[in-house]
């Protein structure tokens, strides 16, 4: 058990841990959606090791956010008994999975964005922030060798992939935005050490996600409005469908075990 | 070196290694599908590899190995069997020589 923080960041790290334990969960059961479903074999296997990854790192740091808010939750709780409205995540990662260069965009985005986020998490003032991330960081890494990979197979692959990919890009590239947005909460624990200001990873971010594409021959599109408010809890209509279906059973038999 | 085109709607099988955390040789673990040498490295790691099982992997695509046949049975292995002083039982320890 760590020390407590400060009083007067709790609040800020709280809802700082959420973000980072939501985002995480909430791609992770996307990911699991693939599973018995994936194109074969092996990459089936490979997308649920991924989510088991992101699932492990969302129980990680919601169990941390439970002992900062210290009001006798645990992370079972904050996952399976919020509602899509309590929900801190982006909304890029409760997108429905959509066909697998859907998914596999999208995991590039994340993933890049994930490793250079837990990279600069490992030298958080809050120790259990710097542990996970540092066990996070090892995990991104290979996802991003994963679905950098795959990428540039789609993209610079057949017409029909090529197609498909482009269109994943396009149709991604407007929920990319909210990951780099600084609000309160961010300035908050960035100013205390113990998080950071997510504008700072925005230049590299984009410049690792441009060399992929142009290696996959696959263009961002025109700037233009980027969408906003999962961090504040405003999400698509599709959290709420996907929460009832991973809700269910720990909603209707309370505390069951098996 | 790439795998040879699949014969049907496949990907080319690649065969692959793992060596095991204590360093001794790669053994052969099974095989994988996938379209270049470098999604087959992470097919197998995730395959073969995700909990722990292994600190190297090759991967070798499948027709790339030559293999004996049953039919080698006989000429191969068999000469092997009736040729006792081939192994080091048949001698004599000498005396003094401590036995493990």
């Amino acid at each position: 058990m760590s020390s407590r923080a400060p009083e007067g960041s709790r609040s800020s790290l709280f809802q700082y841990l959420l973000r980072l334990g939501d985002d995480r969960l909430v791609l992770g059961h996307r990911l699991s959606e693939w599973c018995g479903h994936g194109p074969i074999l092996e990459e089936d296997i490979a997308l649920a090791n991924i989510a088991l990854d992101l699932i492990g790192e969302a129980t990680l740091f919601l169990r941390r956010a439970a002992e900062v808010e210290g009001a006798g939750r645990d992370e079972d709780a904050l996952a399976f008994l919020r509602d899509a409205a309590d929900f801190r995540n982006a909304q890029m990662v409760e997108l429905p999975k959509g066909d697998f260069g859907f998914t596999i965009v999208r995991q590039l985005f994340f993933s890049v964005f994930s490793m250079l986020q837990m990279d600069a998490l490992q030298k958080s003032a809050d120790a259990d922030v710097a542990g996970i991330a540092a066990k996070a960081l090892k995990e991104s890494r290979y996802h991003v060798r994963h679905s950098a990979q795959w990428v540039v197979t789609l993209g610079d692959g057949t017409a029909e992939s090529h197609e498909r990919a482009q269109r994943a890009v396009d149709d991604l590239w407007r929920y990319t935005g909210e990951l780099f947005i600084a609000d309160d909460v961010d300035r908050d624990v960035a100013a205390s050490g113990l998080g950071i200001d997510p504008s700072s990873l925005e230049a590299a971010w984009r410049s690792q996600i441009e060399s992929v594409l142009a290696q996959a021959t696959l263009t961002i599109p025109e700037p233009r409005y980027m969408q906003r408010g999962g961090r504040e809890g405003r999400h698509t209509e599709h959290l709420s469908h996907m929460l009832a279906e991973m809700q269910v059973l720990p909603r209707s038999h309370p505390g069951a075990t098996w | 070196m790439s795998a040879t085109p699949p014969s049907d709607s496949q990907w080319p099988l690649w065969e692959v290694f793992l060596q095991p955390p204590k360093g001794a040789a790669h053994e052969h673990a099974g095989s994988v599908h996938a379209p270049s040498a470098e999604h087959a490295l992470q097919n197998a790691r995730d395959v073969y590899a995700r909990r722990g099982e292994a600190v190297s992997i090759w991967v070798v695509p499948s027709v790339a190995i030559t293999a004996s046949t049953p039919d080698d049975m006989g000429p191969f292995f068999d000469p092997g069997n009736d040729k006792a002083y081939r192994h080091p039982q048949f001698y004599k320890v000498p005396q003094g020589v401590r036995v493990f």
